[in-house]
């Protein structure tokens, strides 16, 4: 059993708690450097499409962990992220200037269309988002000259400080991109969050009433972070289209949207170890279903792809005993093993039961 | 004429849509719950009718079909809320609208792997049949929508005023806790609300069918079509949840008459975001300013 003395306030807001910890990250950061040394250019590829997914994930993880509001059309805003940064680059732009261009851009587009909804209750907003997140193929269709119309738009060639960054002809490179972006979002995020504004994110998430008694301004601090979140994932949105390579109307479907939502909550809300677990569960998903399949018809002889769907509803089943079972998600559930290992002893049997609730009701009149 | 044919035939479409809306309603006046599976059981209830009437399934009457299919949906709904829904009852809303989005995918998957991923419609008494006033020319299945659904909506009125558990209901749905010191047994009157939210897609979903093809993957559409009707409505008033549902069938049906091609799919949502700008609580406001 460790016990941690706090000997100053500056330990209470501390990125790293201690040493160990930081060397824990530290080990981290170095396996992943190194991976392009480790595993094929196919895993290379899956794990770069991991990271843009934490890229989305820590996005929507900032409106819907710590604000506590609920985006169902996150996919939207890397769309827009996507087709933005596309034009951006196509006006002449080197892409270093395109990418936060395009952040930025997203996020005026995201707080723009929230103000008008965020003064009303979460669920306005899902329902908002759901449907902005539906009508943006049509959108697509419509802005031709930015989009492509249906024939989609092809990414050019990156160009980062004179060296060419492809997918395909540079992966590790492309790779190495990736993760630098993931690890800049990461520490702006964590840093995010030991400031005044993120502190008034977690206030409004707790309860509005509070919030606005303690002084901040709910519907500023709303859009603000729906503006953040929004940058963010058209960071990841842009850095998909030049993962893909070419984007059109169909890139960026409803069913991301809700891929996302399902990332940030099966990871764990309101924690942003939680966008990262989530988005290795997401990201890897479909090769896991591939690989489950395979192995069922080889030993048992099931045809599982008789089913089509099934991947889908494999995990919807997941996601409703997540729900039940596990509220705060892989990180929740990896938090208790921690913290049963830590008190190893100590450990009590009621220690995570959690406390009966009734209905808030957000109709009182 | 022309336009009072268009009209009609919104309206018709309007009454789907409204009637969805209202089985959302339902719900989520009772528990606060926004059910994102509300247009699947729309897409099970439609799949169940045809079941249950078509010649080469079951071969029923068609009322006596619609009335087993929507008890079908009932017990359904109402088992669906009993196991899987209570275990979250009074965490936050978020937790709701996941499990809900997740029951979508698999009443999705059920209906696909029973009655396949091809199209199929009903086979009704009045298909095709037109009704020809003056110059105007009415399908008889579009009335029928309409009388149904003004039918229907009136069973309800009666039942939430006159009826015990209806009061019972409308007392859960304005304070939970109230209402169980006042001895009505909250949990088991939402999981009846969600039965009787099953019923009214049931029948949404027969009407549905008898109007066109209807596959597994209609119903998310149709379902966010049916939230923009209920925000444009008010959220969790019934009368609105109706009205919006007109209101976007109508619109949906102007649009796509006059509209350019890519602009008529966007109209309804058009609609739904300048009613949110303009007038945020919807036309029927019930949300009202938290208190502590």
């Amino acid at each position: 059993m460790r016990i941690h003395f706090k000997r100053s306030y500056d330990e209470d807001i501390r990125l790293f708690e201690d040493w160990r910890r930081m060397a824990k990250y530290a080990v981290l950061l170095a396996v992943m450097i190194a991976l392009p040394a480790l595993v094929s250019a196919y895993f290379l590829g899956e794990v770069t499409l991991v990271l843009i997914y934490c890229i989305a994930g820590m996005g929507l993880m900032i409106l819907a962990g710590h604000t506590g509001q609920i985006s169902l059309g996150h996919a939207a805003f890397m769309a827009i992220g996507a087709f933005s940064n596309l034009w951006f680059m196509e006006q002449g732009m080197s892409f270093l200037l395109a990418l936060p261009l395009s952040a930025v851009f997203t996020g005026l587009v995201g707080a723009i269309i929230a103000l008008p909804i965020l003064r009303l209750s979460g669920i306005y907003l899902a329902i908002a988002t759901l449907a902005l997140s539906i009508i943006i193929e049509d959108i697509a269709i419509i802005a031709e000259p930015f989009t492509g119309g249906v024939g989609g738009v092809f990414a050019p060639p990156v160009d980062v400080l004179g060296t060419s960054v492809d997918r395909y002809g540079s992966p590790n490179l492309f790779y190495w991109m990736c993760l630098s972006v993931v690890v800049i979002v990461l520490l702006g995020y964590a840093n995010l969050l030991r400031s005044a504004t993120g502190r008034s994110f977690l206030a409004v998430r707790d309860s509005e009433v509070s919030a606005r008694a303690l002084g901040v301004n709910v519907t500023r601090t709303k859009a603000l972070a729906f503006g953040l979140s929004c940058a963010v994932t058209g960071i990841a949105g842009a850095l998909y289209a030049h993962f893909v390579q070419v984007v059109n109307y169909e890139s960026f479907l409803v069913l991301l949207s809700i891929n996302l939502v399902l990332l940030v909550v099966i990871g764990g809300l309101g924690s942003i170890h939680g966008a990262f677990f989530g988005a290795v569960v997401v990201g890897l998903m479909p090769q896991f279903i591939a690989i489950a399949r395979d192995f069922l018809q080889g030993s048992v002889g099931i045809d599982i792809s008789a089913y089509p769907g099934l991947d889908t509803t494999v995990f919807a089943v997941i996601i409703i005993a997540m729900v039940i079972y596990e509220p705060l998600g892989i990180y929740g559930f990896y938090m208790k093993i921690k913290t049963q290992w830590q008190l190893f002893p100590l450990a009590r049997r009621d220690m995570f039961r959690r406390s009966k609730s009734y209905l808030k009701t957000e109709r009182m009149r | 004429m022309d336009a009072l044919q268009l009209l009609i035939g919104g309206v018709a479409n309007g009454c789907i849509y409204g009637l969805v809306a209202l089985g959302f309603v339902l719900i989520y006046k009772a528990s606060e719950a926004v059910n994102f599976a509300q247009g699947d059981m729309l897409m099970l209830g439609a799949f169940l009718g045809i079941a249950f009437i078509n010649g080469d399934r079951a071969d029923l009457p068609f009322l006596l079909g619609l009335i087993a299919a929507s008890l079908c949906l009932g017990a359904l709904a109402y088992a669906l809320d009993r196991f899987v829904l209570r275990a979250i009852f009074g965490q936050p809303q978020f937790a709701m609208v996941i499990l809900t989005i997740a029951l979508g995918f698999i009443l999705r998957f059920a209906a696909g792997t029973f009655w396949g991923y091809d199209p199929v419609s009903l086979e009704t008494p009045f298909a095709g049949e037109i009704l020809r006033l003056g110059s105007l020319t009415l399908a008889v299945a579009d009335l029928i929508i309409i009388l149904a659904t003004g039918a229907l909506t009136f069973t309800l009125w009666l039942f939430f005023g006159r009826t015990r558990l209806g009061v019972a209901m409308q007392a859960s749905s304005q304070n939970q806790m109230a209402a169980y010191y006042m001895g009505i047994p909250v949990k088991r009157v939402n999981s009846i609300v969600w039965g009787l939210s099953g019923v009214v897609s049931a029948i949404a979903g027969v009407l549905f069918a008898a109007k066109g093809a209807v596959e597994p993957s209609v119903g998310l559409l149709f379902g966010i079509k049916a939230f923009a009707a209920a925000v444009i409505g008010g959220f969790g008033s019934l009368p609105g949840a109706l009205l919006g549902g007109l209101l976007i069938g109508v619109i949906e049906q102007v649009a796509a008459r006059y509209a350019p091609s890519g602009y008529s799919q966007i109209a309804p949502y058009a609609l739904m975001l300048l009613v949110l700008i303009l007038r945020p609580g919807g036309l029927f406001a019930q949300i009202a300013q938290k208190k502590v």
